[in-house]
């Protein structure tokens, strides 16, 4: 597909080019930059996980015998906090992204490498505030930070954690900044839009979210901060202000960041699905402009987080279909993977099964969101475990697999190892079923009518509880497993080669781990990178 | 001599490429700077549309001469910043860019000085939202409560618009130590340009601030 040369053997990789702390600091080479990103967003991660692990542990139980209410509100006020703006959103598209866009399209870097590097610098910041919080005392308002508790009531460190969220912010505003300008500017010659590997759309219609929702929940948190400390009443009734206008501003971000979250691990799945079934995607143009059109809707149906504020009927009844047509590009992408995989050679490979795990769930999540969209239904099941066993099999069922899928199957151009086939298929198969066995009872607890956010409630949901938690040490050891093998691999995992799974894509041409110039020689690009019926079929494993 | 600032970047391809980064780069942060604004002028609007008697009162406390007089510099330091850009894309010498450049950064400074003049003012006729806040002469009839509201989003709006105009005057202090040192050509004058747009970007957020903050109604209550 390509006539590009490949580079000399002997040519020092990304890894090799410079070694000590100060290499790795100062350095503007994605490649090393996503490696940090990588470093920084999996601590956050089992941060994030042991809020998580207190959670179910006081939920084992009916009475609340562990954690006090006060400590359990701020147990899950942290672990969404934690796992949202320091885990989920810079996930994929600061780590796989930012490592495999330049190479992806051709390029040696991404448009503004200094950016990126200060966007990591900023992330870190956010992330001590956010620290600086758990160890002083902790937040209790959720994630959500609603006023008038957020500005008013709550006696936690709202300032200094806003201050960590307005400040990590940027730093995705700078990714998506970045990625825009790289993706318009950077590629070689001959790629153009429609011959872009489906990873790249997707990271693009993320930026776009990045770039257009992360201001506005910035300036949220400002006029938080007047209100919180100059006491203005732009959120309090009685100066005349609204708390549901922070609704508003708030979910005006917050739901188009579900799709921050969501639309990279589409990308990953995409890429896997086509690899490892050696075919081109079916409907590639649909799957492109399915990621376009998920980032556009996005950004008209905040309203439906706010059914039971206040909002009037016929505003809600516009946001409730405006939410029922997101499902249609969302649906797009599903049954173009499945169509693509229909008598295709499935390879069942770790990133394979994780990809398959996505659909799946994906689809469980995303048919419980229609749910959800529907007045009447809300109506019920607000602020249930239905809500958050929905939003979990989106946000982990969805993005982390695909997150997960994207690392295992990047990992050998990453590093240049592999890591070890059975126990990675084994861990994936724990994940499955120890994520179904977590959150699928919360369903039918939120049904019967269970409210989230609080840590005592009637004996008579305790089963449903024991499932989730017990699934939840299991989902747990499923988490931990990849991350022994995987630093196993670093050492001891034998060598990967350039094109372990006999992929077509750009950065499976260059060497593993590539070199810090990615190209010895600009790529020229001929055709797209799903090229499988021009290729012997491979064995891999 | 300016050789070094003209370097091609190792990972661009040619200098038309990394000046249409660079280009592009801008224009998607002054879109990230319009959605920043965009929430305030959101809640802005809200309660304006809610308190439409409190905002008038309010605005007409505004000292429009002052506001005007802020305007009219900023739309002549508009000029000087375009300017200077043209200077340096037609190749006049450097010291021509760092008098545009002096010229702009001086009237960024008035408008600053004449921004604290008016925020002195507030503070001396407690209308500053909080424990003092009382606005002499407060019209009859009109809900004093709600006007803490407007006072906030007057604050709010135009400082952030200030906290702008500060960060353009530190850009403006650096292009003019590099221009000074002869740095800029017309092959490569990129920080020029990019500087300009995001000046021209912040006037433009007054050139709306203006009307919506201060002209309300002037004369409300004084009839």
């Amino acid at each position: 597909m390509l006539t590009a040369t490949q580079a000399p053997a002997k040519k020092e990789s990304y890894l090799t080019d410079g070694y000590g702390l100060k290499s790795w600091l100062l350095t503007s080479d994605h490649k090393r930059i996503a490696i940090l990103y990588l470093i920084s967003i999996t601590f956050f991660f089992f941060i994030g996980g042991l809020f998580a692990a207190m959670i179910r542990l006081e939920l084992a139980t009916p009475a609340g015998d562990l954690l006090e209410s006060d400590t359990y509100n701020k147990m899950f006020t942290m672990h969404g906090v934690v796992m949202i703006f320091f885990f989920l959103i810079p996930s994929i598209p600061a780590t796989l992204g930012n490592f495999l866009i330049p190479p992806m399209i051709g390029a040696k870097d991404l448009a503004f490498p200094k950016i990126n590097l200060l966007s990591w610098y900023i992330y870190v910041v956010g992330g001590i505030f956010t620290l600086y919080v758990m160890v002083t005392g902790g937040l209790d308002t959720g994630w959500t930070f609603y006023t008038p508790f957020s500005t008013t009531y709550s006696n936690t460190k709202v300032m200094a954690a806003a201050v960590g969220i307005f400040i990590a912010g940027f730093s995705s505003i700078l990714t998506g900044l970045n990625f825009i300008v790289t993706i318009h500017r950077m590629r070689a010659p001959g790629l153009s839009w429609f011959r872009l590997p489906l990873f790249v759309w997707a990271n693009y219609a993320t930026a776009m979210i990045q770039i257009l929702g992360t201001p506005v929940v910035a300036v949220t948190i400002v006029l938080v901060a007047m209100e919180r400390g100059l006491h203005i009443g732009i959120f309090d009734p009685a100066l005349g202000g609204d708390p549901v206008l922070f609704q508003h501003l708030f979910w005006f971000y917050s739901h188009p960041a579900v799709y921050i979250m969501i639309l990279p691990s589409m990308g990953v799945i995409s890429e896997i699905i086509s690899t490892f079934t050696r075919r081109r995607p079916f409907g590639y143009t649909f799957i492109a402009f399915s990621s376009v059109a998920i980032a556009v809707f996005g950004f008209l149906v905040w309203g439906h987080h706010l059914f039971v504020s206040s909002q009037s009927v016929y505003a809600g009844m516009v946001f409730s279909v405006l939410s029922y047509i997101v499902a249609i590009p969302s649906a797009i992408k599903v049954f173009n993977w499945t169509s693509t995989m229909y008598k295709g050679s499935v390879v069942l490979s770790t990133p394979m099964l994780y990809a398959i795990g996505f659909i799946g769930l994906f689809t469980i999540g995303g048919l419980t969101g229609l749910f959800l969209a529907c007045l009447g239904m809300d109506v019920h099941l607000t602020d249930t475990y239905f809500v958050v066993a929905h939003f979990h099999y989106v946000m982990v069922g969805g993005a982390i697999m695909g997150y997960l899928s994207g690392l295992h199957f990047w990992w050998p151009k990453m590093t240049g190892r592999m890591y070890p086939a059975l126990w990675s298929k084994v861990a994936a198969v724990i994940v499955f079923l120890g994520f179904n066995l977590t959150f699928f009872p919360q369903f039918i607890l939120g049904f019967l009518g269970m409210p989230r956010r609080y840590h005592v409630y009637p004996p008579e949901f305790q089963v449903y509880n024991v499932l989730s938690s017990a699934g939840a040490s299991i989902l747990g050891l499923g988490y931990l497993i990849p991350f022994v093998y995987l630093m196993w691999s670093l050492k001891y995992g034998k060598p990967a080669g350039p094109n372990p799974w006999g992929a077509t894509g750009l950065e499976w041409q260059i060497p593993s781990p590539p070199p810090t110039e990615n190209f010895e020689v600009t790529p020229v690009v001929t055709g797209e990178a799903y090229e499988y019926h021009a290729q012997e079929v491979v064995e891999v494993g | 001599m300016a050789s070094h600032a003209t370097a091609l970047r190792h990972h661009f391809e040619n200098p038309d490429q990394q000046q249409e980064a660079s280009s592009l780069g801008m224009w998607v942060f002054l879109l990230t700077e319009i959605m920043f604004f965009g929430g305030m002028f959101m809640a802005y609007l809200a309660y304006r549309q809610a308190y439409p008697e409190s905002f008038a009162a309010g605005s007409a406390k505004l000292n429009v001469t002052l506001g005007m007089a802020n305007t009219l510099v900023l739309i002549g330091s508009s000029l000087t910043m375009a300017l200077a850009v043209r200077s340096a894309a037609a190749g006049k010498s450097n010291k021509v860019i760092v008098v545009f450049l002096i010229l702009t950064l001086f009237l960024g400074s008035v408008f600053l000085g004449i921004k604290a003049k008016e925020y002195h003012d507030k503070w001396i006729h407690h209308e500053v939202p909080g424990a003092n806040f009382h606005p002499d002469e407060w019209p009859k009839g009109v809900d004093m409560s709600h006007a803490s509201l407007y006072f906030g989003l007057y604050f709010g709006m135009t400082g952030l618009h200030a906290t702008h105009m500060v960060v353009g005057v530190g850009l403006l202090l650096f292009l003019i130590i590099k221009a000074g040192r002869g740095a800029y050509s017309p092959a490569w004058h990129t920080p020029v340009e990019m500087v300009g747009l995001y000046w021209h970007f912040v006037d433009i957020v007054w050139i709306f601030l203006f009307p919506l903050l201060y002209l309300i109604d002037p004369n409300f209550g004084r009839q």
